[in-house]
């Protein structure tokens, strides 16, 4: 059973919870430095973390030079990025020059990269101050952060269970005041699952819309980074500054980015909401009713309910599995112990590979490797990849029939609320825990997940937002509604020493 | 059991009864600045791993940047080569494990390649023959690895640096044949300004694949893969070796292994690749990391519009238009640069049926004088124009030949253009009927004895003897086809 | 779709280089074979004439001009090469003829 408790009265809320929009406002107008900002978030690392397990790094020097620039500048009139001097984190699957990425695996320990990735440099130039890498399963590859290399990350709520995955250090990160925003990514559901077992905000954006160059790569066709936040407000700021056209990534889509802020006016009165059948058969009691409170709230705000169907749905998580494997054995073929990260000593080269490779993947990453080793295979191309790559245009029409009908869907995140380490028996079952996230990816769409209530238990709860390619607005828009009516309020977990 | 010239001496006798089949694949490399995914430079001979950014290591993370240059000079070789081009051909993941592959996998093109059915027009013989290519495709370099002693060695230099991949069909018959597909498409990619194709510099590298069978015979034997083959004059000798060794076994009742051998240039012959994998499925897919690679109308129109010539095109209509024989208008195309010389002189010359002289003139004098001097013919002291003048002094019978040839190396030596040279050193011809009379006149009447031994004595080889002191008298200014004419009436024979 | 066979397991961690110990190879064979039945529910949908979707947003390739950018220093290339020679990566050799330069071994 976890425990929760609310937040002291109003006005005396810690900056450690502090949103991202409130601080970079103070830190603006001069109420508060950056440095005193980041004292506090390093302080609060320091006692809790230890227990909580979200970082598996902490860039002290750099994070305290980036919190001094920002105060030079504000000291000196300079112009002040719109992040100036807000702590975020970063999954450890994003690149970040001269700090170690290890991807949360062996294989890279040690690695220093000499480049940062893309949505780091727009954070920097934002003005945001780096705290350091968060804890995630190895490759991204899993939905509790269990198959970490590295260490344990508990669910702030409820230190006996898992604070979702693949982006479970993000989520226990944002949740439990440890930064004011994290970054994550989502392949299969890896922001919005976690967001959802740890009762925040999770934004995955339309495929092509943020840059993954400087993404450690899992599935090519499938990984988006996104924000991890505690409100919806914070998640729309996040991503105007890191989404946009690179041209280093062939992927990248051409697409202005919309002032996404613009987007929270607290309206849906008129807006079409998607209930797809085949997302409400089977779930805990807890989810079905907290969604249905969901629908109900935005209903008496004007929203309508249409009752549709996406018929291959069922089909989504067999195409994931042999999509994002096949994809993921490709992008891990070049953890050879050659150029860079772990090699294991052996007199020849094929033993050296072989070794490296044994010792420093573990298990669900060598599944997954021989997975979609298989899946590629000639003479099994056709009946694995080709066909699951066919099954997801299926998948993407359904989506596209349903969006003449309504302009979002609403489902639930996740089919129960954070289960228990060693819950999952076999990776099977682990699978299931996506099954309402895996779509999303298939289909290239927006998808955002939103507090939406708590178990009996006090564990936190995510509805889903689905929308239609570009239209992150819409989501945002919505998300915030549902969020101030039926949201966690200034709830905190307190399933973790000194969060509260 | 060397292969080497031993076997050759059988060679004819083997193929009266038996097939060659070979196809070759032949990698060149495009002649861009950067590199095919990314933007570090493409330069030969650069201190080790001094050309590589984070995408050319394979560091986690990095995305490839196509390079349109790299399409352009590909479509290029497409159009040359009547290739059928997709308008939208896909790169593919092609996975092995090596150290000098950083990804792990080679960007390549596999279902959907940009090229197809094309042929390659090679001249051999006389005339061309005209070898189907089933594929051009794009492809990344891998860098390169040397083996020092129980370690290999890596330099990343060349990973990344863009291919075109030429597949022939299996339809040369001969090691000849292949040399000289391999000359041709040297001198296509050459002609085209695609790649520079140093085989010296790894730039055209061939592998082939050799099979035999008994002529008349449909189906086609076991072939072998022959790689490592880093010299024209090599192409021929190791796949002839490959052939005899096939016969051989064949003939003894022996079956060929389908395998991979690497030639060795020093023991001269191939040795099979060992190796502890298992037959490599390189698990081609669609890399997901590059949308589909687009040809549109303006980019086919630019290359259209600024395609040469072909040398084929030149090799026939120089024979056909101007009479050149065939190992002439050969060597003329076996450079643009040298066929733009022979054309500019033709264009500028008066009349038109001066093609066989000019191409005499520029075959030898002017080769010759460059070859002597080191100097391309693109920095030819003597450009077109003014080796047509030359020749234009000796048509109208101003000069002789053989004073003309003098006066070609002069002003290739000094610039001094040659009607200048004629002028200053009276160097006309000397064509009066009366005058060379007089000479002529003069000249035999000083050798009376050669004289009668000529006319009564039958003496023929005394006529150039006169020829000669004509000659001598006039510093070689002597027309000497009316010299001649007079001589024949002087001396009565 | 039946199990995978324990030789098939083998060939496949040969082809992805990963060594396995034989109780990885167990877990494997039985773990694969799982999913795979997972997968075999796609083989009943008719995707006649349905195309592959490769990108969720369809795009053309983008091309980069032909423009030369500054290389890495041979330091902060090799800088993460677990054992390097002077400017050379350095790598235990593979059982293949000596003297060999190429683009790829034994296809």
């Amino acid at each position: 059973m976890s425990t929760v408790s609310s937040g002291g009265p109003p006005g005396a809320v810690s900056p450690a919870f502090w949103s991202v929009a409130d601080i970079a406002q103070r830190i603006a107008a001069g109420e508060i430095t950056a440095t005193q900002i980041l004292e506090t978030m390093l302080a609060r690392i320091e006692a809790i973390d230890g227990e909580l397990g979200a970082f598996l790094a902490v860039d002290v020097a750099g994070a305290r030079a980036a919190a001094a620039e920002v105060d030079r500048r504000r000291a000196a009139n300079a112009p002040l990025g719109p992040l100036a001097g807000v702590p975020i984190a970063l999954k450890d699957v994003l690149v970040t020059r001269g700090l170690a990425t290890t991807a949360a695996s062996k294989i890279l320990q040690g690695w220093i990269p000499p480049y940062d990735a893309h949505v780091v440099e727009q954070l920097r130039a934002a003005g945001a101050v780096v705290l350091g890498k968060l804890n995630c399963d190895e490759f991204a590859m899993g939905s509790s952060t269990e198959n970490s290399a590295y260490r344990v990350t508990r669910n702030p709520w409820d230190p006996a269970r898992v604070p979702g995955g693949s982006s479970g250090g993000s989520s226990a990160a944002v949740a439990a005041g440890l930064c004011a925003a994290a970054l994550g990514t989502d392949t299969g559901g890896s922001i919005r699952q976690p967001a959802a077992f740890c009762g925040c905000v999770g934004m995955k954006p339309t495929y092509g819309r943020i840059s993954r160059w400087g993404v450690v790569a899992f599935a090519s066709s499938l990984d988006q980074v996104g924000p991890l936040t505690r409100s919806v407000a914070d998640a729309a700021l996040v991503l105007q500054t890191i989404a946009g056209f690179d041209p280093r990534d062939s992927t990248s889509l051409d697409a202005p980015v919309p002032r996404f802020t613009d987007a929270l006016t607290g309206e849906v009165a008129g807006l079409r909401i998607g209930l797809p059948q085949e997302y409400f058969e089977a779930m805990d009691d807890d989810v079905r009713a907290a969604v249905a409170q969901t629908a109900a709230a935005l209903v008496e705000r004007g929203a309508e309910l249409v009752e549709l169907s996406l018929p291959h749905t069922k089909l989504a998580l067999p195409a994931y599995y042999l999509v994002a494997p096949a994809e993921a054995s490709s992008n891990l073929a070049r953890y050879d112990g050659v150029r860079y990260g772990l090699r294991a000593p052996a007199p020849e080269l094929l033993e050296m590979y072989a070794r490296t490779r044994g010792a420093g993947f573990g298990p669900e990453v060598k599944r997954r490797i021989m997975l979609g080793t298989y899946a590629l295979r000639s003479g099994y191309y056709d009946a694995y990849y080709k066909k699951a790559q066919q099954v997801r245009t299926l998948i993407k029409r359904d989506f596209d029939r349903a969006f003449r009908y309504c302009d979002v869907l609403l489902t639930p995140t996740t089919p129960t609320a954070a289960f228990r380490f060693g819950a999952k028996a076999t990776p099977v079952d682990m699978y299931q825990a996506d099954v309402f996230t895996l779509s999303c990816n298939l289909a290239g769409l927006p998808g955002i997940s939103v507090p939406c209530g708590l178990t009996g238990d006090g564990l936190p709860l995510g509805a889903q937002l689905l929308g239609r390619p570009l239209d992150e607005a819409t989501l945002l828009r919505a998300g915030a509604v549902i969020e101030a009516a039926v949201g966690l309020g200034e709830r905190r977990p307190s399933g973790i020493g000194g969060i509260a | 059991m060397t292969e080497g010239k031993q076997s050759i001496g059988g060679l004819p006798a083997m193929l009266e009864v038996w097939e060659p089949v070979i196809g070759l694949e032949v990698h060149v490399q495009l002649a861009t600045k950067s590199k095919a995914f990314s933007a570090s430079a493409v330069s030969f001979g650069a201190e080790p791993n001094s050309l590589t950014d984070p995408l050319v290591l394979g560091l986690p993370g990095t995305l490839p940047a196509f390079n349109h240059a790299a399409l352009a000079l590909a479509l290029r070789l497409g159009v040359a080569t009547s290739s059928q081009i997709r308008a939208k051909s896909r790169f593919a993941r092609k996975h092995y494990f090596y150290p000098d592959l950083p990804k792990g996998y080679q960007i390549s093109q596999f279902d959907e390649p940009l090229c197809e059915n094309g042929h390659l027009d090679v001249i051999i013989g006389g005339g061309i023959k005209r070898v189907p290519l089933q594929r051009i495709h794009l492809e990344e370099d891998a860098g390169k690895t040397t083996h020092v002693g129980a370690s290999s060695h890596v330099d990343l230099n060349r990973a990344g640096v863009p291919l075109v991949e030429v597949v022939s069909a299996p339809e040369l018959g001969s090691a000849e044949e292949a040399g000289e597909f391999m000359r041709s498409l040297h001198r296509l990619v050459r002609w085209l300004d695609i790649s520079e194709a140093d085989m010296e510099k790894g730039q055209l590298r061939c592998d082939a694949n050799v099979s035999i069978r008994l002529r008349g015979e449909d189906r086609l034997g076991t072939r072998t893969e022959l790689k490592n083959i880093n010299s024209f004059r090599f192409v021929e000798h190791a796949i002839e070796s490959e052939i005899v060794r096939q016969i051989r076994i064949l003939e003894a009742g022996g079956r060929i292994t389908q395998e991979t051998r690497l030639w060795d240039a020093d023991r001269g012959q191939s040795l099979p690749m060992r190796s502890k994998e298992a037959a490599n499925d390189y698990r081609y897919f669609p890399d997901p990391d590059l949308p589909p690679l687009v040809v549109d109308g303006a980019t086919m129109g630019g290359v259209l519009r600024t395609l040469p010539e072909l040398p084929s095109t030149r090799f026939d209509r120089y024979q056909r238009a101007h009479g050149i024989s065939a190992g002439d208008a050969r060597t003329l195309v076996s450079e643009r640069a040298l066929a733009d010389y022979f054309d500019a002189a033709v264009a500028v010359h008066p009349g038109d049926r001066s093609g066989r002289t000019i191409a005499n003139w520029v075959l030898t004098e002017l080769l010759g004088a460059l070859h002597a001097s080191g100097t391309p013919i693109a920095r030819s002291p003597i450009p077109p124009a003014t080796l047509s003048a030359l020749i234009v002094l000796v048509e109208n019978g101003t000069i002789s030949g053989k004073i003309g040839k003098e006066i070609f190396e002069e002003s290739y030596r000094t610039g001094e253009g040659p009607a200048m040279i004629v002028e200053r050193r009276g160097l006309q011809q000397i064509s009066d009927t009366a005058t060379l009379w007089e000479i002529i006149n003069r000249v035999v009447a000083a050798s009376p004895k050669q004289a009668e031994a000529y006319t009564v004595g039958g003496k023929d080889g005394l006529f150039g003897f006169f020829v000669g002191q004509v000659m001598k008298e006039t510093q070689g200014r002597a027309n000497p086809v009316i010299t001649s004419d007079l001589l024949h009436k002087r001396l009565g024979r | 779709m039946p199990a995978l066979t324990r030789k098939e397991v083998e060939e496949i961690a040969l082809l992805a280089r990963l060594h396995l110990e034989p109780e990885e190879l167990a877990r494997m064979q039985h773990d694969l074979g799982a999913i795979l039945e997972n997968a075999a529910a796609l083989a009943a949908v008719d995707t006649t004439d349905v195309p592959a979707m490769t990108h969720a947003v369809p795009m053309d390739l983008r091309m980069r001009l032909d423009v030369v950018e500054p290389s890495l220093t041979v330091d902060a290339a090799l800088g993460g090469a677990p054992q390097r020679e002077g400017d050379l990566i350095v790598v235990p050799s593979s059982i293949a003829p000596p003297g060999r330069v190429g683009t790829e071994p034994a296809s």
